[in-house]
């Protein structure tokens, strides 16, 4: 009997090992593309993205979804083989791992309160109390750019956007169009804006978003530009976009 | 493993270790104050003992982590709470000391330790109620014999002895806490924990930050488990079995005389 529990209790392990061509990491807090709904399911335009791409590719993909600061190291050490999570390409993120082409490009921004009266600047940021998500290009944009500001790291965005809202942190710097869709334009969001124009530093925050696989697995860095390419030509893409976005999400 | 870079960030970890023994020693301190009265009202049945119960209770029953999130991110919701003075000091205290140290919920290390001295002081009662129940009634029928008044009784004779029966646990109860503490790294604290974290975020690895946070974890065990064996060996000294003396030409039957062991 002991036996037969045992065996029970090891099939169960060994069904959770599924037969899935790819498994993609993904994050889940980062609205609108990436976000969990009360059904436990993950959805956001970088799961469609990534459904379009395996499509494209002829394969089957499981998403394993996992913390964003652990996400890369999940690649490397094969819990994984490629991060579709609204990841910025930088020449940092490149000593650990290799990027396809961007697959869109948004540029990050400060939200605040509404007539805060805040301003973009360093010098006007400064003694300022910001919210960034650890391991961001935001964090290092800040600690490099903004030196005169006290930082606040959070494991996901959202608990940026509660500290906000409750008042801890003066400002919130992330991608605009996360920051826009993923709260802004919700109940959440009544009372804040943006501040200030777009950030854009080619050493910080890069190309835009890629997808990120190991070092060494150029066949599938090599499929999933091609996929990219075909979802693009194909109007896959476009119609993915228009479900989330008014704007043209893949930039110029 | 990628020494240089923990090398690196090593100022961090400095940083880290003061925030993780500041928070864990400030909370088991407030803990033990809230303890007291609430293990003397739960032994003693006192006015108050089913509130200090349910204390107890909801404070053992949930994990630490949920806590410190209901007191962070929870009461941060309510617009009550952030326009009270819960969240910030009352203006007319101005730039004052007082000021400063106001126990405001609207910063990170107040809320942390808020919870960890709730939390603590939940399992410190619970540890102390149960050196109180095994306090030998002898020892207090010899104090009220001796004619202490109820108040001396306790102060003078059941808190030392339940105490000092109790000091095994309360090891356990430091390291307990000391672990528990990384619950602050989730909350925008850059314990030992967050330094690690952000060590690993910042260099794409996943090992070099959480080993050297377990690393410096183990240190402080290991210093708390050294000094609570001193501490015990001393105050715990009466309830020791003494060495049997086997010295000269005394006769083995009377080997046992002076120790337990005859009783």
């Amino acid at each position: 009997m002991k036996r037969l529990v045992l065996a029970a209790a090891l099939a169960g392990f060994a069904t959770t090992a599924t037969a899935a061509d790819l498994k993609i990491c993904v994050e889940g807090a980062y609205p609108p593309f990436s976000e969990v709904t009360p059904s436990g399911e993950i959805v956001g335009f970088d799961i469609d993205i990534a459904n379009a791409l395996c499509g494209a590719m002829g394969k089957s993909c499981e998403m394993v979804q996992t913390e964003w600061d652990g996400i890369i190291p999940a690649l490397i050490e094969g819990k994984c083989d490629a991060i579709i999570a609204s990841m910025s390409i930088t020449e940092e993120r490149k000593k650990a791992v290799d990027f396809t082409e961007k697959y869109y490009y948004t540029p990050a921004k400060f939200i605040g309160r509404e007539g805060a009266g805040l301003s973009d600047t360093p010098e006007g940021m400064k003694g300022k109390v910001v919210g960034v998500q650890r391991g961001t290009i935001h964090q290092d944009y800040m600690e490099g750019k903004f030196p005169g500001v006290e930082l606040r790291l959070y494991g996901t965005q959202d608990e940026a956007y509660l500290d906000l809202q409750a008042g801890r942190v003066d400002a919130v710097v992330a991608d605009s169009v996360a920051m826009d869709y993923g709260f802004l334009r919700t109940d959440a969001g009544k009372g804040f804006a943006f501040f200030g124009g777009d950030h854009y530093d080619p050493a910080f925050h890069g190309p835009g978003a890629g997808i990120a696989v190991r070092k060494d697995d150029d066949a599938l860095e090599a499929a999933l530009n091609k996929a990219i390419k075909d979802i693009r030509a194909s109007g896959e893409y476009t119609a993915i976009a228009n479900k989330y976005f008014d704007f043209d999400v893949y930039g110029s | 493993m990628n020494f240089e870079i923990i090398a690196a960030a090593w100022p961090m970890f400095a940083k880290g270790v003061w925030i993780t023994l500041h928070l864990t020693v400030l909370a088991l301190a407030v803990g033990f104050v809230i303890a007291l009265p609430a293990a003397l009202s739960l032994h003693q049945k006192g006015r108050f003992h089913r509130v200090w119960g349910a204390y107890v209770y909801v404070f053992r029953g949930t994990p630490l982590l949920v806590q410190t999130y209901l007191i962070y991110y929870g009461l941060s919701q309510f617009d009550w709470v952030r326009s009270s003075y819960l969240w910030g000091a009352p203006a007319f205290l101005g730039d004052s000391w007082l000021a400063g140290v106001w126990p405001s919920l609207k910063s990170a290390w107040w809320c942390a330790l808020i919870a960890f001295s709730l939390n603590s002081g939940a399992y410190q009662a619970e540890i102390l109620r149960g050196g109180l129940s095994v306090v030998p009634k002898g020892e207090i029928e010899g104090a009220k014999s001796l004619g202490l008044n109820p108040s001396q009784v306790t102060r003078l004779v059941l808190l030392p002895s339940a105490l000092r029966r109790a000091l095994p646990q309360y090891g356990n109860e430091i390291v307990f806490m000391l672990h528990g503490s990384v619950v602050a790294s989730v909350i925008t604290i850059q314990d030992i924990l967050g330094a690690g974290r952000t060590l690993n975020a910042r260099h794409y690895v996943a090992y070099e930050g959480f080993l050297t946070a377990a690393a410096l974890y183990m240190a402080i065990t290991f210093a708390v488990v050294w000094a609570f064996r001193q501490v015990e060996r001393r105050y715990l000294r009466h309830l020791n079995i003494r060495p049997v003396r086997t010295k000269g030409a005394q006769a083995p039957g009377l080997a046992g005389i002076g120790g337990v062991a005859l009783r």
